[in-house]
């Protein structure tokens, strides 16, 4: 029963992988993401992390990915024009991935080969266990996120927002037919939505 | 595990089809009849005694209008949409708890479909899948306007969920739980959470209106001003699944306001009975006769209040709902820790 | 029977693979960083197998801390995305080469 739930999401997650990779479309890439972040959450649910499953689907998928998604849309990424730089050129890339990840696999099956699990207990599957480890020996780092979870607020915060005029560079002619907007590039991915 | 897994399939299927049978077609003639009343005139009075059959017909009608697919659309993303608008909807009231812990047949049963120990959290992480559906939808349609009320829905609904998750995040304070069925316990042995927690309940209200996309937060699908928003380009049967996972979600949400704010399935002063399929039947009427309040709350306030323009829609998410939410988690922080609550 | 851990390890070994692939091969800015993001993903998958054989929680609150900096991670880069469409219309890394000899 266990083998064929991991089997079937373990599949999965590997198929909308490489849709992710592969696909022109960015707006594709992402929704093969979100199934393969949904099935990991699976997996660690499987792993005796129910607490991290619902986290990595409330944050991952349910905020970072719909800003992806957000940004693509504002910004009007197309597809992918195909062909610039050879399929030749690409093979070093995929020849170096596959090495690394299969020394990766090697090790990890040197390792542990076939060994079984020890069955989950209540204990370490409950929340105020972990809780309690959080709070106790990673306090520190957790208030150390919290601090840098703010930086990147105030980082995005600057460094999206329209450059007010006296920061603008100074354009060329502008092109036929614009009328003047308040902003530094009034151009069609910069529609107010 | 076989009786575990038949309970849940079990609770599962009534939950279901309240929700889906009852709620969906319901809240379809209470929402025109009310609207009707609110503008003065008689509604919809034809089909059956106070046009009871009216959300039969609009059954009948979805079911066989022509079902146009534009021919320029995104078509895997145009026809997923619609699944995708239903998944949150359908799944999100699996934590939630219709009536009390009992022993029936020598087990346990916890009247909640999925009462796993991170509840709420579930709740939170499948509502926010809800999203995808505006979005995809909007980007599908290859329609200017649908693209707008799509970015404008996933902007909106993301300002708004952080307001939304902090109230929730403080109505669990006192408990110590994310268990829904441990919050309605608490409620039943203390008090109400909405009568120390008013601000956060305001803040919740708000913030649900925001989420489910009802007026005065329906910018995505404003009618008067966006054709139809997202759903623009979705006829017949398409557009009932949008329709419907409307009326669901709203009905979910409200279910969660009950749950954390109004003590759940217990009704104040009665106890619920013993045998399980009166305690389920005591359970199911307390929740629903209170999410049947704030439905009609929804409807009320859909037909009182002008819409808002999107920059002050983003102005009261961040600059106002969001502060109050803080202040509310930290107020609730402080009362807990000096053991008010 | 239960799933040995190993099988976990090479599912996401296999997921890094794939992803470093991506984030190697692709042009265009937004599928590179979601490529990166599988990455962090499979090293989170990898974390939270280890805990579960270790017997220990380190490894879950490892990725919960992962968890924080992929977010912020994510917003900063897509703000820097946003911030250098407007100076040259195009997402297509091939293009954003000033700096190369």
């Amino acid at each position: 029963m266990e083998v064929a739930v991991f089997a079937l999401f373990a599949a999965l997650a590997l198929a909308s992988a490489l849709v992710v990779v592969t696909h022109r479309n960015p707006v594709y890439s992402t929704m093969s993401l979100v199934v393969t972040l949904v099935s990991l959450a699976v997996l660690f649910v499987l792993l005796g992390a129910p607490f991290l499953a619902v986290l990595q689907v409330l944050i991952y998928t349910g905020a970072i990915l719909v800003l992806f998604l957000f940004v693509i849309m504002l910004l009007n990424v197309g597809r992918e024009e195909a062909g610039g730089g050879s399929k030749l050129s690409k093979v070093p890339a995929l020849v170096a991935a596959a090495l690394f990840g299969g020394m990766v696999a090697l090790f990890s099956w040197r390792a542990f080969r076939d060994d079984a699990l020890a069955p989950l207990t209540e204990e370490f599957v409950s929340l105020k266990t972990l809780a309690g480890a959080l709070f106790d020996r990673y306090l520190l780092v957790f208030e150390l996120v919290g601090l840098l979870l703010l930086v990147a607020v105030i980082a995005a915060t600057v460094l999206a927002r329209r450059p007010r005029p006296e920061e603008r560079e100074p354009l060329g002619p502008r092109p036929q037919g614009e009328s003047g907007s308040g902003s530094g590039a009034g151009a069609p991915g910069e529609a107010a939505p | 595990m076989g009786y575990a897994l038949g309970i849940t399939a079990a609770e599962f299927a009534v939950m279901l089809g309240l929700l889906m049978g009852l709620i969906a077609p319901v809240m379809v003639w209470v929402e025109r009849r009310m609207c009707a009343m609110i503008q003065d005139r008689p509604g919809p009075n034809r089909l059956g005694p106070f046009g009871l059959f009216q959300p039969l017909a609009d059954v009948f009608k979805f079911f066989f209008k022509e079902d146009l697919t534009p021919a320029a659309v995104d078509r895997p993303l145009y026809l997923i949409a619609p699944a995708l608008a239903l998944l949150p909807a359908l799944t999100t009231f699996v934590v939630i708890p219709f009536g009390p812990p009992l022993e029936v047949a020598g087990r346990e049963v916890d009247f909640t479909v999925a009462g796993t120990e991170a509840g709420v959290l579930l709740f939170l992480a499948l509502a926010s899948l809800g999203v995808y559906s505006l979005v995809v939808a909007g980007y599908a349609s290859n329609n200017k306007f649908s693209l707008l009320g799509g970015i404008r829905a996933s902007a909106q609904m993301i300002s708004y969920e952080l307001a939304l998750t902090l109230t929730v995040l403080a109505a669990l304070l006192p408990v110590g739980s994310f268990n829904l069925q441990e919050i309605v316990a608490w409620q039943r042995e203390n008090v109400w959470m909405a009568a120390p927690q008013a601000l956060g309940f305001l803040v919740f209200l708000v913030a649900a209106f925001a989420e489910t996309n009802r007026l005065p937060f329906d910018l995505p699908e404003a009618e008067s001003e966006l054709v139809a928003g997202f759903h623009t380009e979705y006829s017949a049967f398409r557009f009932a699944s949008f329709f419907t996972a409307e009326y669901v979600n709203m009905a979910t949400l409200s279910a969660l306001g009950v749950t954390l704010y109004f003590g759940g399935w217990s009704v104040p002063f009665v106890d619920p009975p013993e045998t399980w399929w009166l305690a389920a039947l005591y359970g199911i009427a307390g929740l629903f006769g209170k999410v049947a309040l704030f439905l009609f709350l929804f409807v009320w306030v859909r037909w009182s209040f002008p819409r808002f323009r999107y920059d002050q829609l983003m102005r009261l998410g961040w600059k106002v709902l969001l502060p109050l939410a803080l202040l509310n988690v930290v107020g609730v922080a402080a009362a807990t820790l000096a053991g008010w609550l | 029977m239960t799933v040995p851990v190993s099988w976990y390890l090479l599912l996401a070994a296999a997921l890094f693979t794939i992803g470093a692939a991506g984030a190697l091969t692709r042009r265009n800015g937004i599928t590179i960083f979601l490529s990166i993001e599988l990455m962090l993903n499979s090293a989170n998958l990898t974390l939270v197998a280890y805990s579960r054989l270790l017997e220990q929680h380190t490894g879950q609150l490892v990725v919960f801390f992962v968890l924080a900096v992929a977010a912020a991670e994510a917003a900063v880069g897509l703000a820097l995305f946003i911030a250098v469409y407007r100076h040259r219309r195009t997402i297509d890394l091939d293009r954003i080469n000033l700096l190369r000899w």
